[in-house]
């Protein structure tokens, strides 16, 4: 079997090129591993409950080539539905799988780890909350819950558990540190104290209602999930949305990078106790955040994007107040650079510290930001431009090194170029409509939306019946990513992990859904 | 000898400086504030915190016991103590000949001992993360300040605190190269000993970066608020401590009534100025890697045993 093995097709919108099709427990398996051989990279694994339509369950997976986005659907028996394991070739699969057991109770036979992820005796063994007839309402005692860490055995070896309540305020998860002296040998996560049942909220909503929520996975990155689901909902519904309005998207979602990637740089400098950095950053993100609330109406841009098109238009002034704030930030952004690099102390906490060398990069499948920083040069905006971004020509950022410094540099560079980005985007922009009405949907559809978040790519996958939500997944590309920590800080201090941790900025809430 | 002015005036200065301490932090918060372009809290926020603590129910771990409770009392004393041998506005004071420089470096051991046993009596990963790092920055810092304290000991020919300030402030002019180098050996172990930044970050939250904020991780209301006062009373003390040593000009004899206005304006402005310099220096600097810390101590030690040298080599 040859991968692509199918004629990939552009979403009706427009947006990246996909494939989509079944396969048998063999097939899975054969499929995943030329992928694998070709250099393709794992960007989702879901499973959905198929009952309702009279079949079993089902596996899904989304595996990214140059050439386009594969779908995978591995259709599994109702009763004691098991399918390969496929994190030998993708590790970050393994919590993947152990999160769609906890979810559906399907499972992956042959996976390195069978422990639960997102259960945290919310709910009973057994008991599996994302199968369609539970309605979501029940509630249950607390559970026992003892979670098997890997513990670390020898002369001197002590564990540090940090979390999921830490001194600041800060999202919460635990983690394990086995060390010896201020060395980590191991680090190990424990993650889904946000858990929430995201994805099965989406059920009862319509496709029009579910942009708001998915506009809340992840507050920071809330351009990225909007844009991503109404992808989706365009691709099911086979629209697309007026040019003005995909232009805007754009717009919303670099500055979103601009935004975000200015508050870490200052917090990457606070947590090295350089406080400086985080007041001037933080001075020109405030900034943005305000501009965003004037012209948007919220500060995040939050709802600002529906299916369709978007919520809002940018007049003259507008675009006038924006074009002024870019330059400021362009003027400012290269002075605090070479601030940054000229600053000796905090180049020797930068420099070195969390390596992630581009072959385990690799081997982990890294994405996003922090693989750029480590030489997996991926950016959906350069390898599969979904529109507009196929007239603009984005400059990928990179390094080789994969330590904080290189993090910080690939942030600084992003920025820059999203800047150069606004510039073009806001000269450009065509003019009409902003938003075409969702038709009538009718019968079983699928639709899958992808979107370049600042923190790596943001997948939404839906299933609908026709009017209503069946299930939505969304992927964080937190999901990649944290395992990779756990490598990161593999021989470093541990005082140095607040640092490092910061380097990447994950989502926990992305996550956890 | 009527010692009754001499006490009460002994009573009148170590009140001083326990109450003007947490001015002094506030102080250097708002310079940093300003050195950020920040507005800042204002330099009486450290008072605000304390209120606020001493308001607070203490909460306590269920196995505490009462070494963990004591040791915030043990803390305060013994930096009441510490601030009282130090000479600030006067010297020959009743309390001062009670302990040389040798004993206060060694009343500062005494309250750092019992806080790290309180960090690690409630047996949290941090308590003794905290205490074992506080342990390795202090046992490096000692040597250096003991260094610092002869450098000054070997001109004035004694241990004795007011002998020493004396010996500096009131006989004739002299300029002692030995003490430059001193002076900044022992600006680097104040940075060290009260957990200022490059060495330790007093404004994170990063409980795993933590060094003496990791020790005080469990402590709430009162107890808190003892032990913070205390570390602003060793902030104080170490600076006026430094003014003694290094620029003790303007400070009145005991019994000298008339020079002690004078006195109380000469210490605001030197800890006005000092405190501005602090702000500065943590301004400009990053926090360094838990173990360039070592080196950051292992210089001031080095600096300090140069000035010893650079005395010696003058005199023979």
């Amino acid at each position: 079997m040859a991968f692509p093995c199918h004629d990939f097709q552009p979403l009706s919108s427009g947006a990246v090129l996909t494939a989509d099709h079944r396969t048998d427990a063999a097939g899975w398996r054969v499929y995943c591993e030329t992928a694998y051989k070709k250099g393709g990279r794992l960007i989702a694994l879901w499973g959905s409950d198929e009952r309702p339509q009279g079949e079993g369950y089902a596996i899904h997976a989304a595996l990214m080539a140059s050439e386009g986005i594969d779908c995978l659907t591995l259709p599994l028996e109702a009763e004691r539905p098991a399918y390969p394991s496929i994190d030998d070739l993708f590790p970050a699969a393994l919590r993947m799988q152990r999160a769609a057991y906890d979810l559906l109770g399907i499972f992956a036979s042959g996976a390195a780890d069978h422990r639960e992820w997102l259960r945290h005796g919310a709910w009973p063994a057994g008991f599996f909350p994302l199968r369609y007839d539970f309605a979501g309402d029940a509630t249950f005692p607390p559970q026992e819950n003892t979670y098997p860490f890997v513990r670390v055995a020898g002369e001197g070896v002590h564990e540090i558990p940090v979390g999921p309540v830490h001194a600041g305020t800060i999202e919460p998860g635990h983690f394990r540190f086995s060390v010896i002296g201020e060395r980590v040998l191991r680090l190990e996560e424990r993650f889904g104290y946000t858990h929430k049942g995201v994805e099965k909220r989406f059920e009862r909503l319509n496709l029009a209602e579910g942009v708001k929520l998915a506009g809340r996975v992840s507050g920071d990155s809330t351009v990225a999930y909007a844009w991503a689901y109404s992808m989706a909902c365009e691709s099911l519904a086979k629209i697309t949305p007026p040019p003005r309005a995909i232009w805007l998207r754009a717009l919303w979602l670099e500055r979103e990078r601009v935004a975000n990637h200015l508050g870490d740089l200052g917090f990457l400098a606070n947590d090295a106790a350089f406080a400086f950095g985080l007041t001037q950053f933080s001075c020109l993100k405030e900034d943005m955040l305000r501009t965003h609330h004037t012209l948007f109406g919220h500060r995040y841009l939050m709802d600002a994007i529906i299916p369709g098109g978007v919520r809002h238009n940018l007049n003259a002034q507008g675009m006038a107040r924006i074009i002024a704030e870019i330059g400021k930030i362009e003027e400012t952004l290269p002075i605090l650079k070479e601030i940054y690099e000229d600053h000796a102390g905090l180049q020797d906490r930068f420099l070195g510290a969390g390596r992630v060398s581009p072959e385990t990069a690799l081997n982990l499948g890294v994405t996003g930001l922090a693989g750029r920083a480590s030489g997996q040069v991926w950016d959906l905006r350069v390898q599969l431009p979904p529109p507009p971004y196929d007239q603009l020509d984005v400059h990928i950022a990179s390094s080789q090194d994969g330590d904080v410094a290189a993090r910080v540099a690939v942030r600084f560079d992003e920025a820059k170029e999203s800047l150069r980005l606004i510039h073009l985007i806001l000269d450009r922009m065509p003019g009409g409509d902003i938003w075409t009405p969702l038709p009538e949907t009718s019968g079983k559809a699928f639709g899958l939306g992808l979107m370049e978040g600042w923190r790596g790519e943001v997948l939404v996958a839906l299933h609908s019946d026709g009017e209503h939500i069946q299930r939505a997944h969304l992927h964080d590309p937190s999901w990649q990513n944290w395992p990779v920590l756990e490598h990161a800080i593999l021989g470093n201090a541990v005082p140095d992990f607040p640092l490092i941790n910061k380097s990447f900025n994950l989502s926990y809430s992305g996550h956890d859904l | 000898m009527n010692t009754w002015p001499d006490t009460l005036f002994q009573l009148i200065q170590s009140v001083l400086v326990v109450t003007l301490a947490p001015l002094l932090l506030g102080w250097i918060n708002q310079c940093r504030a300003w050195l950020q372009n920040r507005r800042g809290a204002g330099p009486l926020q450290p008072y605000r915190e304390l209120h606020k603590l001493f308001h607070k129910e203490v909460v306590l771990a269920h196995h505490a016991s009462a070494l963990f409770r004591m040791a915030p009392y043990i803390r305060f004393g013994s930096m009441w103590l510490a601030a009282a041998i130090v000479p600030v506005l006067a010297t020959d004071l009743p309390f001062s000949p009670a302990a040389d420089v040798i004993a206060l470096v060694g009343v500062f051991a005494f309250s750092r001992v019992f806080l790290a046993l309180a960090a690690m009596d409630v047996g949290t990963a941090f308590g003794s993360l905290g205490a074992r790092r506080e342990m390795l920055v202090s046992f490096l810092a000692e040597p250096a300040l003991l260094m610092v304290f002869f450098n000054a000991s070997l001109i004035s020919h004694s241990t004795q605190l007011t002998t020493i300030v004396e010996t500096l402030s009131h006989h004739t002019l002299m300029l002692h190269p030995s003490m430059a180098f001193a002076a900044a050996a022992f600006l680097m172990v104040l940075l060290a000993e009260n957990a200022r930044i490059p060495v330790d970050n007093p404004a994170t939250h990063l409980e795993l970066t933590m060094i003496h904020e990791a020790m005080t991780l469990e402590y709430s209301a009162r107890h808190l608020a003892l032990i913070e006062w205390s570390s602003h009373i060793k902030l104080m003390t170490y600076t006026t401590l430094g003014i003694a040593l290094f620029a003790p000009w303007g400070i009145a004899q005991a019994g000298d009534w008339r020079a002690v206005p004078l006195a109380v304006a000469a210490l605001l402005f030197k800890l006005g100025l000092a405190g501005a310099g602090l702000a500065l220096l943590e301004t400009l600097s990053a926090k360094l890697r838990l173990f360039r810390a070592p080196e950051f101590l292992g210089t001031a030690f080095l600096l300090a045993v140069l000035g010893l040298l650079t005395y010696f080599l003058r005199i023979s």
